[in-house]
């Protein structure tokens, strides 16, 4: 009789499907898995030791580079504490062109995981599609702000400016055109039969435990939990447009890639009443003391250039306090806790981050699970590894 | 069913401990002594009233050079109640603070991270290693102390072969 004995084997950290730098320890007792152990940490950046050095206005363009997929909703997320922390009144156009990009940016994101995901599993004709739809919506960021993965564009009080002439056909197109391609990815993925075979019953986490292990977003919904931040809490005028939060039952992997197309369907239905009901109007608050002057201005009148001297190099003194504001991210609840001591300088920036609660529970999924099925519980999670590391 | 209930509920159940209260546009921080933050989570948790059975955050704070330095923030959420609560807890250089981990599994990773930048340690952890930054690192990054370039900047990098 021949000794029997568990085998331990590294997937990752470089490994095209932990979507990342992200390294698993794995035990394995023949194919199936006794023990997983995610090793994480190869991406960090250490952005909130950074932000403690930069004045709020720096910190944007790090978050960008948070979840580089979604670079909108991160931006989102930190203006809005930002501003909760100020008690700034955001214009109601700027707060539907929030919507707008928001929700564009997530349909960008969900169409990386499609890919990524069903690229894993081995169907790799929908990438092709994917790609070729993300990328008209990074030409519209790219018209919109001037950058397609990371836009920097929204600022705190509003955003950087106001839609360029002729993008809102273009957005319109899109968002027309959307539902079509929808049903191209479906025709490929839904009654597949191997796809189904991969994702049905794989990866199982309960309703219980998604909330005890902290998970969020399209991840949690898919176990069943019906809880948005979007609905919970609205913030950019949320409450103004009409959607759905869609769930699963089961909470498997295919429960997560219905519940994310479903996601897209309204995203796209928000983005087109946000396109519709656009008001007219400033695109930023008029708040002297953070936010800077017209370029115009600055070139004609002393008080605006000086003015415009003060903000770029100091930037702003928020009172002293603490605030902690959220959004709807593709992956998840994405937080922002900031600590104010009174100076121009944040004492403390603290990023919830989802992929990374997500990601620690992904033992508790696929523990007791053949190998094979790692692949597809990871993409199923959606993880960014820039978020996770920070 | 507001913060204000919950704070009253807190205070009959606690009544020796003192509860520092406090609301800074519309969110309610409430201080609690280091020793009961384990007691007050088990309660915040499953009482069948409150429910705070989501843990969103758990973080560190380096408030040096004031003492006790850190503070532990705890952001907790109720599902029934659809409220936040955020609780602190100051802790100084070298203490530890019990793990709520078995109460919320979440808190496992968040606290190995308080730890692994701060140096807050947690005790009764199942696994208290760091998270982010490699074994054997030295220093704790995100204290005030602690340099934002690096403490070894400025030294020429010379791999070991």
């Amino acid at each position: 009789m021949a000794e029997t004995r568990l085998m331990t084997i590294n997937m990752g950290p470089q490994h095209p499907a932990t979507h990342g730098v992200l390294r698993l320890v794995l035990e394995l007792d023949g194919e199936v898995i006794v023990k997983a152990t995610p090793d994480i940490g190869h991406l960090h950046r250490g952005v909130e030791k950074l932000a403690e050095s930069k004045t709020y206005h720096q910190v944007i363009p790090l978050t960008d580079r948070l979840d580089y997929t979604n670079a909108m909703g991160n931006n989102l997320a930190y203006v809005l504490a930002v501003e909760k922390l100020l008690g700034i009144e955001v214009p109601k156009r700027a707060q539907y062109l929030r919507v707008l990009m928001a929700e564009l940016q997530r349909i960008a994101a969900h169409l990386i995981w499609l890919g990524t995901h069903a690229l894993d599993v081995g169907a790799m004709t929908l990438l092709f599609y994917n790609f070729r739809e993300r990328e008209e919506i990074l030409r519209i960021f790219e018209e919109v702000s001037g950058g397609r993965l990371t836009p920097t564009y929204l600022r705190i009080g509003g955003v950087s400016k106001d839609l360029p002439v002729g993008i809102e056909e273009k957005i319109k197109a899109f968002i027309e055109a959307f539902p079509g391609h929808m049903n191209e990815y479906e025709t490929l993925l839904t009654k597949n039969i191997i796809w189904l075979k991969r994702t049905k019953e794989v990866g199982i986490i309960s309703k219980k435990d998604v909330i005890n292990w902290g998970v969020t977003g399209p991840t949690m919904r898919g176990s069943g939990v019906k809880w948005d931040v979007r609905k919970a809490f609205p913030y950019s005028s949320y409450e103004d447009f009409e959607f759905d939060i869609p769930i699963g039952s089961v909470g498997d992997v295919y429960d997560r890639y219905t519940v994310r197309l479903r996601e897209m369907e309204w995203a796209n239905a928000i983005a087109k009443q946000a396109l519709e009901k656009l008001p007219k109007g400033p695109v930023i608050a008029d708040d002297p003391r953070v936010v800077l002057p017209e370029k115009e201005m600055v070139l004609k009148d002393i008080a605006s250039l000086i003015r415009h001297f003060k903000i770029a190099s100091e930037g702003f003194q928020p009172p002293q306090g603490e605030v902690y504001a959220s959004v709807e991210a593709a992956k998840g609840e994405l937080g922002f806790y900031i600590v104010s001591d009174g100076s121009n300088h944040p004492l403390r920036v603290r990023i919830r981050p989802p992929s990374f609660l997500n990601l620690s529970a992904l033992p508790r999924m696929i523990e007791g699970s053949l190998i094979a099925d790692v692949i597809s519980t990871i993409g199923s999670i959606d993880i960014v590894l820039g978020e996770i590391d920070r | 069913m507001d913060e204000i209930f919950t704070i009253k509920k807190l205070k009959e159940k606690f009544p020796a401990s003192p509860l520092k209260e406090e609301t800074f546009r519309g969110e309610v921080n409430v201080t609690v002594p280091k020793e009961e933050i384990f007691e007050i989570c088990k309660f915040l948790s499953s009482d069948p009233d409150l429910q705070y059975q989501f843990l969103t955050d758990l973080c560190g704070v380096d408030h040096f050079p004031k003492t006790p330095r850190f503070e532990v923030v705890y952001l907790l959420y109720s599902f029934k109640n659809n409220h936040r609560l955020r609780l602190k807890t100051r802790v100084a250089e070298g203490e530890s603070v019990v793990s709520v981990e078995s109460i919320w599994k979440a808190a496992n990773w968040l606290e190995r991270e308080a730890y692994d930048l701060f140096g807050i340690s947690f005790k009764n952890h199942p696994d208290m290693r760091r998270i982010l930054l490699w074994e054997g690192y030295e220093g704790h990054p995100l204290r005030k102390d602690f340099p934002v370039e690096g403490p070894d900047f400025d030294k020429p990098f010379v791999p070991e072969v």
